[in-house]
């Protein structure tokens, strides 16, 4: 019957179908695999595209426009009773002696409104520069000096090409005058880009050329250490006792799936805790490193609590019977026996909970981090701010300069993390044991 | 007289206390050749004399900190002729004893101060000077005390090691403890505020209202200051942003997982994983940076040369960038149960003479898909309790809108800009970013449960 329908074309086999599809189903093997490439190369496209966007953006802090001027460190202006008193030095006008310097270098200057602008080229950190040097060596009073100034931050921007110089005036931050008066100190090689200490060693500040991330970054330095001094213990004991003491009942199941829990809790709810428990009911100052480290220690003690477990399932229970055996009791076993074999992993996800809280921002909003303060933070108990809040608040600040800085500033974050989690591999590497 | 002085003295204590005591038990055995005639070995009756000299005082130092302010408080208002209180409502009284402590410790005062308020602020001054000093007193006390009473104790006979011991389970029992305090702390913290916002606010305004716009009046006569608080359009701008972000996240996260785990060479494989696991350890507030100055005004110009209007804030920038961030979770959950996958289920598709890819797209995956799916369950969370990124890139207008190109705004930037600036413990402002806490809170933690529960739950089908 069959065969009488087939007359005309010979008979279908089986093999004949699968070759026919075979072309088509090895085009789509062809596409799956390149789907799957595609991503693959789409996510590191990103990880390039973030780190190349974060470099292009912020390479340029690192270094700082200055500009020379001869300073006279006018003894009329400076300390016209002739004292040399200390007091009086440091009270000066300096100020006036920058202006005096511009004007000497720019005679032709003299319209009001062409002196002010004039005056903001230099920093408004300048004056105190030259208090420094003065009240350093009283001597420079009524001598003439080459000094390096630091420029304002417009001058800075179009220094490094951040402000475009083709733009019309109009659309432009710095106006043709001030651009002529800067090709002219550049003519005379009197602007240099030098390397930006300042970024490094000063707080932070409304003005660009003079914010750094010192304050931030000793901010960060007493949280990370006081929240490893709170959370490391308490991790490692939680994780000691729910792992080799404690009887399997209700109670520990429940902790353990309270941890499990936690550690997927969002961050900012940890930031309502740290508000409505450490700071309205026991008082704790806020925008403290303690404060601080209270909450990011909650953060990271269920990863500390669960590499920690998993550190001390990894040793085998032949150590723990052998040392038994001996006479040990269980806690001496587990102090001098089995802790130091796992201590490697329980410090490799300690590093890696330190790392997350070092990068962590929205809990620190909660508690009072994003206040501003300029002073370089003392104690862990006196007022300060974080890199990753510091960071936050300059990319909200309008001025282009904060821009690179903020920039900047992520490039010494992300180079504090990837440290940390290299030291982590490395750590795990180094002792990775085979039992 | 700083309290970080007493806590070194006391530390100081402690480790006399552990070498007097050690001392002690040796020479009780009759000298160090005699030492097999102790119970426990001399380490142990050191530490138990430290222990003794330093657990009571700093408990005491502690319990002192915590409430001695309280009670400092209560004594000089106690003292307050009553004409000064009559009448005033409670946070104007808090605002009476800040200034009387400020007055006390010279600080800038809000008002005149009264000769009764001096006459208050130097009690505070007095009593605080007497508490700090009945604070040292009292710990140095307890410390020599807790060293004597270990030292009179210390005899051969006495079972130093299991006392040590003992005291060390507690405190490893407390230790564990912290993590269900915290989750109390949490919850009691967030109800607790939500149930008096609720006391002011309906739930059904709040969850069903379309109008948010937490502003409430400082006086009663300003325009439209009354504070709504319907978080309607907060909820679907957390659900466009999270979607935006699966979107991204998924096909790229499980298509790179199956590239990664089942075509790539070894090779390739040890470095293509740990860079996209890069992505994971990137501060969120770096990623926020990004979107709001690099990939919102890259979108704005796009859309703009296609005639679009883009707003400089847009869902879409956030979600993507979002998305991006969450590849890595995405990815190495579902690497992680494709793994899972026993080999003879490929092996007998590929008995069968299906493709690699027929095998992955027909066997692996299905088989693998509840995983996949508990994995992606987890991401959402992420997502929905994700903040830098959303705060720098989203926008704070409440806008109920469908279209990704507009601003929007999220539960968690609320949360933020509510409780960041000036607030007041009363306000229903600041009570309303305990009621979006706790919705993200029960929301999240649904979410991880239903996950987790799948995940676990599928990988034992294997195993």
């Amino acid at each position: 019957m069959s065969k009488s329908h087939a007359a005309g074309a010979p008979p279908k086999r089986t093999i004949d179908i699968v070759n026919a599809s075979l072309k088509r189903r090895y085009a789509r093997e062809r596409r799956f695999r390149l789907v799957g490439l595609a991503a693959v190369i789409l996510g590191l496209t990103f990880v390039g595209l973030l780190f190349a966007d974060i470099i292009a953006k912020g390479h340029t802090a690192f270094v700082q426009t200055y500009i020379q001027l001869p300073v006279t460190f006018d003894a009329e202006t400076l300390d016209p009773m002739g004292t040399r008193d200390p007091e009086t030095l440091a009270r000066a006008n300096y100020q006036a002696v920058i202006r005096d310097a511009l004007r000497n270098e720019f005679p032709e200057v003299t319209e009001r409104r062409a002196t002010r602008a004039l005056a903001s080229i230099i920093s408004v950190g300048a004056p105190s520069h030259l208090r420094d040097m003065v009240l350093k060596n009283p001597d420079l009073v009524g001598t003439t000096r080459e000094v390096w100034l630091l420029a304002d931050d417009d001058i800075d921007m179009l220094m490094k090409g951040h402000i475009d110089r083709n733009l019309p005036e109009s659309e432009r931050r710095v106006k043709d005058q001030t651009v002529g008066w800067v090709e002219q100190l550049e003519s005379q090689g009197r602007i240099e880009k030098r390397f930006n200490t300042i970024f490094f060693t000063n707080g932070t500040s409304r003005e660009p050329e003079l914010a750094g991330i010192a304050g931030a970054l000793m901010g960060s330095f007493y949280t990370l250490v006081l929240t490893l001094l709170i959370s490391f213990p308490i991790g490692v004991g939680a994780a000691l006792y729910l792992e080799e003491f404690a009887p399997k009942n209700r109670w520990t199941d429940l902790i353990e799936v309270n941890i499990n829990n936690l550690a997927a809790v969002p961050s900012i709810v940890f930031g309502l805790l740290g508000l409505a428990v450490f700071i309205a009911l026991f008082g704790v100052p806020r925008s403290t490193p303690l404060v601080a480290a209270l909450v990011l220690s909650l953060m990271t003690l269920p990863t500390i609590i669960i590499a920690s477990r998993a550190a001390l399932k990894s040793v085998p229970p032949s150590i723990r019977e052998a040392a038994l055996g001996v006479g040990a009791s269980p806690l001496q076993t587990q102090m001098h026996h089995v802790l130091p074999l796992a201590m490697p992993g329980m410090l490799t996800g300690t590093i890696i909970g330190m790392a997350q809280a070092l990068g962590e921002t929205a809990p620190l909003l909660m508690i009072g981090m994003i206040a501003f303060i300029v002073d370089i933070p003392s104690g862990f108990t006196s007022p300060s701010t974080v890199l990753p809040v510091q960071i936050f608040l300059w990319a909200d600040s309008p001025e282009r300069a904060f821009v690179e800085r903020t920039s900047a500033a992520i490039m010494v974050l992300l180079a504090f993390l990837i440290l940390m989690n290299l030291g982590a591999v490395l750590l795990r590497r180094r002792f990775e044991r085979r039992w | 007289m700083h309290s970080s002085t007493l806590l070194i003295i006391v530390l100081g204590l402690m480790s006399l206390a552990y070498y007097l005591g050690r001392k002690r038990a040796i020479v009780s055995a009759g000298g160090a050749g005699r030492i097999s005639t102790l119970h426990s070995l001399p380490t142990y009756y050191g530490l138990y004399a430290a222990l003794w000299a330093g657990i009571p005082a700093i408990l005491l130092m502690g319990l002192w900190t915590a409430f001695q302010d309280e009670i400092l408080v209560a004594l000089v208002k106690a003292e307050l002729p009553g004409s000064m209180l009559e009448g005033l409502s409670p946070g104007a009284v808090g605002l009476l004893v800040n200034d009387i402590k400020n007055l006390a410790s010279g600080a800038i005062v809000s008002r005149v101060a009264t000769p009764e308020m001096q006459a208050a602020a130097d009690r505070f001054a007095l009593f605080s000077q007497i508490a700090v000093w009945a604070m040292w007193l009292g710990v140095l006390a307890l410390a020599v005390g807790g060293m004597a009473f270990a030292w009179l104790r210390t005899n051969p006979r006495m079972r130093a090691r299991n006392r040590v011991e003992s005291i060390f389970m507690v405190i490893l029992v407390v230790f564990s403890s912290i993590a269900i305090l915290t989750t109390l702390g949490i919850v009691l913290s967030v109800l607790f505020e939500s149930l008096r916002f609720f006391q002011e606010i309906s739930p059904l305004d709040f969850f069903f209202g379309t109008l948010w716009s937490p502003q409430t009046a400082l006086r009663a006569d300003q325009v439209g200051a009354s504070g709504a608080f319907g978080a309607v359009p907060l909820f679907t701008g957390t659900l466009m942003v999270s979607t935006i972000a699966m979107l991204v996240a998924v096909p790229i996260g499980l298509m790179s997982a199956i590239y990664l785990s089942e075509y790539a060479p070894r090779r390739v494989r040890s470095w293509a994983k740990p860079t996209l696991e890069v992505l994971a350890g990137v501060p969120t507030v770096v990623y926020g940076f990004f979107a709001a100055l690099t990939v919102a005004p890259f979108i704005r110009e796009l859309g703009m040369s296609m005639g679009l209007n883009v707003a400089s804030e847009s869902a879409l920038a956030a979600g993507l960038v979002m998305g991006v961030m969450i590849i890595p979770f995405v990815s190495s959950l579902s690497e992680d149960v494709i793994n899972a996958v026993p080999q003879a289920m490929r092996d007998g598709s590929y008995a069968l003479g299906a493709t690699q890819s027929e095998t992955i797209r027909r066997v692996v995956i299905p088989a693998a898909l509840p995983g996949i799916v508990g994995g992606v369950l987890l991401a959402v969370s992420r997502a929905i309790g994700e903040t830098m990124i959303v705060v720098m890139a989203a926008g704070l207008a409440a806008n109920l809108t469908a279209n990704p190109l507009d601003s929007v705004t999220t539960v968690t930037v609320q949360i933020v800009t509510l409780l960041t600036g000036d607030q007041e413990f009363d306000s229903a402002k600041t009570m309303a970013a305990f009621a979006l806490g706790l919705t993200l809170f029960v929301v999240t933690l649904a979410l991880n449960v239903i996950a987790l529960h799948i995940v676990r739950k599928y990988r034992e089908q294997y195993e």
